[in-house]
């Protein structure tokens, strides 16, 4: 290896994207580059960009599938806004995703993809490998597939065969690039392919050409060296904010001593949490994939009576469903976990796509007065600590709650550092004793107003409960106006004073000054980067970024009202700030929004903060 | 109290239908066919010998689904359509319960037909007690998947212009392995209906003609009133050939791959001709034809029609997560927190 006769060039963090059709393996070379990232010690963030389309015609821009890895020596906590180098492996892909390479970026491209009928079939007029329009790039031609066939053509591999690991030898190339070992890699082809030896011998074969070519071209001109990050020590994983949903939920049910059932439907982009519980046998998790949405949340609530955690994970179209199903959770004030992994709205929207649309939905979305509580997420890691808040406040206040994540969070990954259980907060369910003879169904704790979880089985507790208004305290099925107005009251506060049972609201920045900039959500990253660069800039900005919702935490108001303008920035038509609008009296509050099925841009923050902060 | 074998827990004393009585006040119409199956329902529970506190009874929306709010249970009365689902989660959480399910024409085949057809296509071991009334009666009397064509109801004043499901058929073509149909008024026949669904492992249909006396008063008379029910109604008994009359002068013979009526005596037919019933058969095509008859060519079929053994979706979630936890290296959250790929930073 030559690799140190080049110049090594040091940065804190890079953006690469894989982008190719559907069908060239693209997830899995940007899964296990960002494995090696992982390894060499980064901190990192990774999204996959891909059609809801399984196979969209060949060549074609709606067949352009991506995946986006953000590393660096310091914290991670966006996927990245625009590209430092971009694999190329078809036409349609450049023409899909020249918009995200920064000026300059590395364009490493199969050329070999750029035929006629390719170039065409993407729009191109002319083949922009050759006409110069990417002159402003540092751009790297490499005849991918002809070098994978010819390093496979002494084992005998047929030339198609051969053509599908043409995106290890990109791999490989971008290894070198990386100054990332090949090693790694080797071990996790052995494991996978332990069925297939000549499988993994295909792929190390591969993966170690695309890496000696690399050192053969002169585009390369430097190494890129990205340092391990200065992490808290413990024990690391690459995790999905999907994946650390069903492990927060698994947590809670362990802690909690009330085996977990999930009853879900499959929906993109929600169902990897369904999958992922579903393999948890030995931790006793009950999954029931349902015939529909309403028949995923309805089992749950059969299930949380019987006295299991339930949950039902869906995304916004699912929630729409399950709107009734919540209500009868809310009158039986039974706990239950409602998972809604977002994505782009109304309908069937932007399936792949995210958004933060279905808010006011969570809130709202239900006939009758119906509260609930309302916690979200705010990265891919967290979303375990929020899916075990979540059922935590569920059962311990008995009532639903619903979680909001999002594709980007939920298809997205983040380091994880592992939790050990008895770090976890405590979880007490407030289950009824048997043969307790004071023992009422909507009898409640003065304090919480929680009524107690009456098991069926347990001794002495017979009750009937159901949809119908019930007499407070006794249950039995009532119609009494007074009754109804006290009974809509008291599921009213009770979900209110889980506000005593959550943390305060924090605040980034000063506590009071010129602009508060506020989100919610899977925005933080986003948010949090464009107002850290503003502070360091010496601006007089700070940020609240929230996590409760409904309850709001206890000092919003105070905290909120500390500011001579507040901007809320969410990716919807305004949904939180009508929803703070609605709450408190707010003279100075703005709203920036953005409905384009992505993420913000930290450069379109910063305009608009500094616009803001401009304006008298 | 009779032997059922099952892992539900049973009791040491011999429960009455009085344990089983609620203080709520029952607010059928009067002359109403759920306070028929109400009573068996209070003969039953007594009978199974489960403890008193292992019986769970689900509803969704109707008039049939006001039944857990007089029976001392536990029981959910849940949204319309959606008593299934729920009563699934219930028996999925905790299969040592004895799960009942009270439902009607409306709840079951219109909104939720969805969760039927599949509830009993997974065989989750529940008591299905389908009321049908062939009408919607606590909306007052609209029409409902099972109102014989050309009905005239309130929503169709010129008749209804949809052909009826017949739920024995809807029950078998979802795979279903208990299917029973009794009438209201014959409380023993009902009462051994429900006992045989709680025994049979698996979804049991029991499906009661059910009389609706402000909306669709007399719709199953023709068959099941004391002057019809004779030549009109075929009782099967397992083991015993199909017979029917006044002095069961009548039967079903199978006829190359058809059903006949054939009368005793009758062109030399004896009952060696008649078709003997088997209700543990598993090919559900006799099953089928069975609870297809009707009139005006034939009786109507009651009694159990159909129990045949399958494994239940219950026992097998069971089953996987013993299986799962067998020689599992995670077996708690903090083994699962050290598996898959990990790196430590010191």
């Amino acid at each position: 290896m030559t690799k140190f006769n080049r110049p090594v060039e040091e940065r804190e963090s890079v953006v690469v994207k894989f982008v190719g059709d559907s069908g060239d393996g693209m997830q899995f070379a940007g899964g296990l580059f960002s494995d090696s990232a992982a390894f060499a010690g980064n901190d990192l963030a990774t999204f996959p960009d891909f059609p809801s389309e399984i196979r969209a015609p060949q060549n074609t821009i709606p067949g352009v599938s991506g995946f986006q890895v953000h590393m660096g020596s310091a914290k991670i906590y966006t996927t990245g806004d625009l590209c430092d180098v971009i694999v190329v492996m078809n036409p349609a892909s450049l023409r899909a995703n020249l918009k995200w390479a920064k000026v300059g970026a590395t364009l490493l491209v199969d050329s070999d993809a750029f035929d006629e009928k390719a170039i065409e079939k993407a729009g191109y007029t002319s083949n922009p490998l050759e006409d110069n329009s990417l002159a402003k790039y540092n751009l790297i031609k490499a005849p991918i597939t002809t070098l994978t066939k010819e390093g496979l053509k002494d084992l005998g591999v047929e030339p198609k065969t051969a053509a599908r690991s043409k995106n290890m030898f990109a791999l490989g190339m971008l290894y070198f690039i990386f100054n990332r070992p090949l090693k790694p890699s080797f071990k996790f082809f052995d494991a996978k392919f332990k069925k297939d030896p000549t499988l993994a011998r295909i792929n190390k074969i591969v993966l170690e050409a695309g890496y000696n070519y690399a050192d053969t071209i002169e585009a390369i001109a430097s190494v890129i060296q990205v340092s391990a990050a200065k992490l808290p020590p413990g024990r690391y994983r690459n995790i999905t904010g999907n994946v650390a949903t069903a492990w927060g939920l698994l947590a809670a049910a362990e802690k909690s001593k009330r085996p977990l059932f999930l009853g879900s439907y499959p929906i993109t982009p929600a169902s990897e949490i369904l999958m992922e519980l579903a393999k948890h046998k030995s931790l006793g998790a009950k999954v029931f994939q349902a015939e529909d949405e309403i028949a995923g949340i309805c089992s749950a609530i059969g299930a949380s009576y019987a006295g299991l955690m339930a949950c039902t994970t869906t995304s916004g179209p699912g929630l729409s469903l399950k709107s009734e199903a919540i209500g009868l959770a809310v009158m039986t004030e039974l706990p239950l976990v409602i998972v809604d992994v977002q994505r782009g709205g109304p309908s069937t929207g932007l399936p792949t796509k995210s958004e933060q649309s279905d808010l006011m939905q969570a809130l709202f979305g239900r006939n009758g007065e119906c509260p609930v509580i309302v916690i979200a997420a705010s990265s891919s890691d967290n979303c375990f600590y929020y899916a075990y808040m979540a059922a935590k406040l569920s059962m311990e206040h008995m009532t639903p709650c619903i979680l909001l994540t999002d594709g980007y969070l939920g298809f997205g990954s983040a380091l994880f550092r592992d939790p050990r259980m008895v770090n976890m907060p405590p979880i007490h369910p407030p289950v009824a004793k048997p043969n307790d003879s004071t023992y009422k169904p909507y009898k409640r704790n003065p304090e919480t107003l929680v009524r107690d979880w009456a098991i069926p089985g347990t001794e002495g507790l017979r009750h009937r409960i159901g949809g119908l208004e019930k007499e407070n305290i006794t249950g039995t099925v009532s119609t009494d106006p007074l009754n109804h107005q006290r009974m809509t009251e008291l599921r009213a506060e009770k979900v209110a004073r889980v506000a005593n049972y959550i943390p305060e609201q924090e605040i980034d920045g000063p506590k009071k000054g010129e602009l508060l900039v506020v989100s919610w959500g899977g925005t933080f990253g986003a948010v949090h980067s464009a107002v850290q660069q503003m502070q360091q800039e010496g601006k007089k900005i700070s940020h609240a970024h929230f996590h409760y919702i409904n309850p709001l935490p206890k000092n919003t108001e105070k905290i909120l009202k500390g500011f001579k303008k507040i901007l809320v920035c969410e990716l919807n038509a305004g949904q939180f700030v009508n929803y703070l609008r609605m709450s408190f009296t707010l003279p100075n509050i703005h709203q920036f929004n953005k409905v384009q099925g992505l993420p913000f841009m930290i450069n379109e923050l910063t305009d608009k903060f500094n616009q803001l902060l401009e304006e008298k | 109290m009779e032997y059922i074998n099952s892992t539900i827990e049973r009791t040491t004393v011999q429960l009455e239908k009085a344990d089983f009585e609620s203080d709520q006040m029952v607010k059928w119409c009067p002359g109403c066919g759920a306070h028929a199956i109400l009573a068996a329902v209070e003969r039953v529970f007594p009978r199974l010998g489960y403890k008193k506190e292992n019986f769970c009874l689900v509803s969704g929306i109707g008039c049939s689904s006001r039944f857990p709010y007089y029976v001392n249970t536990y029981g959910i009365h849940g949204i319309h359509g959606r008593a299934l689902p729920i009563a699934t989660g219930i028996k999925v959480a905790n299969p040592h319960l004895s799960v009942w399910v009270a439902t009607g024409d409306g709840d079951s085949l219109a909104i939720g037909g969805n969760h039927f057809i599949h509830t009993i296509r997974r065989n989750v071991d529940l008591n299905i007690m389908l009321f049908n009334n062939e009408i919607y009666g606590l909306t007052k009397g609209q029409y409902s998947p099972t109102t014989p064509m050309n009905t005239v109801t309130k929503s169709s004043p010129h008749g209804t212009i949809e052909h009826p499901f017949n739920i024995g058929e809807l029950v078998m073509g979802a795979q279903g392995t208990f299917f029973a149909r009794v009438p209201d008024n014959d409380l023993t026949m009902m009462t051994e209906a429900m006992f045989e669904a709680a025994k049979h492992d698996g979804a049991s249909i029991v499906e009661i003609l059910q009389n609706c006396i402000i909306f669709a008063d007399k719709a199953h008379f023709g068959i099941t009133s004391k002057e019809n029910r004779d030549d009109h109604m075929c009782v099967v008994i397992d083991g015993q050939p199909i017979l029917f009359g006044h002095n069961k002068e009548k039967g079903l013979r199978l006829n190359g791959t058809e059903l006949e009526v054939v009368e005793l005596g009758n062109n030399n037919i004896t009952i060696d001709d008649i078709l003997v019933h088997d209700r543990y058969n598993p090919d559900p095509w006799i099953h089928m034809m069975l609870a297809k008859l009707g009139p005006p060519h034939f009786p109507k079929v009651f009694g159990v029609i159909r129990s045949a053994m399958f494994p239940t979706y219950d026992d097998l979630v069971e089953e996987k997560i013993r299986l799962g936890q067998k020689d599992a290296p995670i077996k708690k959250m903090d083994h699962l927190f050290k598996s898959g790929d990990t790196w430590e930073i010191k």
